[in-house]
């Protein structure tokens, strides 16, 4: 499980940067902010995490047992809440309350994991969500250039194999794209540039964490 | 001008000043630090723009040389701390926007007409 610290942002776009060497970086913005609403503690929950909470919720429009939790901290309601399963050594770096600075858990170079929720595409065919090859476009093919073809065997086992890979719903779904690397860090507008790719669309709903597969969470020893 | 005004933030300043303005059709001297092993030097590539990608400070043009009968095709971006100085040689006169034909293009025809000789 990642339990490298991380932020809770809005993915901005896409743009370029020139490094220090005048190479372009093709770069993910993403925007931070989240504040730290409550913590999860191994005495009281049997684990330690940050509850994150980024933008702000009416409150009108925020249910009334929520309302209490955010009272008693004397915070105002957020749109959108996460827990980051942390070390209780790093939970320790943040107060209830407190602004988790992009300065504070990202270095530029480190490598770093995104999560998001991939753009939805509808019903899909085979062709786009599985990348089959489709049928032959001549020699008189009737109605059938972009199916999937044959779905099993006859007598036996007489059934289709569960699993199989068929038309349906793709996309908007939980995407993680991992080892990417921190190319730049604006702490005072709470962006971090990411070189490549983020899942999902603009203004969705990013998390970007330390590298779960690299030792140390990406960071440079 | 960019939708997002975070991304703005991000690409004004990269924008560089003093670059002199030139158009398609133009020849221009593109002056670019090459950097070889452990010396940076200076490497002059000199030919007729052929496209220019206007997109703030993410712009690029492409120049075309013809070097020892083959031609060579580079596109800059035209912001690059790379490009240490850019020279407008001849201002050309064309009625398009991309020089595409150029490509099919050898000797005398392939040439563009100055804006000098009217």
């Amino acid at each position: 499980m990642n339990k490298n610290l991380g932020i809770l942002g809005k993915k901005i776009g896409m743009t370029q940067i020139f490094d220090e060497k005048g190479e372009v970086l093709r770069c993910s913005v993403v925007q931070a902010g989240g504040v730290v609403i409550g913590k999860r503690t191994v005495e009281k929950d049997g684990y330690s995490a940050l509850i994150v909470g980024l933008g702000e919720r009416k409150e009108k429009h925020t249910k009334k047992p929520l309302l209490g939790t955010y009272r008693k901290t004397q915070q105002t309601p957020k749109r959108v809440v996460r827990e980051l399963r942390v070390s209780a050594e790093d939970a320790a770096k943040f107060e209830v309350g407190q602004k988790i600075g992009v300065d504070q858990v990202f270095e530029v170079g480190q490598i770093v994991d995104a999560q998001g929720t991939s753009r939805g595409r509808g019903f899909t065919g085979v062709v786009r969500r599985w990348n089959f090859a489709g049928a032959v476009q001549t020699h008189g093919t009737h109605e059938y250039r972009r199916h999937g073809g044959s779905i099993g065997t006859n007598m036996t086992p007489g059934r289709t194999l569960p699993g199989l890979k068929m038309p349906g719903h793709y996309g908007a779904e939980t995407v993680s794209a991992l080892n990417l690397k921190i190319a730049k860090l604006i702490p005072e507008e709470d962006l971090v540039l990411i070189e490549g790719a983020v899942p999902g669309a603009r203004n969705g709903i990013v998390l970007v964490r330390g590298a779960v597969k690299k030792k140390n969470g990406g960071k440079k020893a | 001008m960019l939708t997002s005004n975070v991304l703005a933030k991000i690409e004004t300043p990269q924008l560089r000043e003093g670059l002199p303005e030139f158009r398609v059709g133009d020849t221009v001297r593109v002056h670019y630090r090459i950097v070889e092993g452990e010396k940076e030097r200076i490497q002059v590539f000199q030919g007729v723009v052929l496209k220019q990608r206007r997109a703030g400070a993410r712009s690029t043009f492409t120049v075309r040389k013809v070097s020892f009968n083959v031609g060579v095709e580079r596109i800059f971006p035209t912001h690059s701390p790379r490009i240490d100085k850019i020279e407008v040689v001849s201002r050309g006169v064309v009625r398009r926007s991309r020089l595409f034909y150029l490509r099919s293009l050898a000797g005398k025809a392939a040439r563009v007409r100055d804006a000098k000789d009217g």
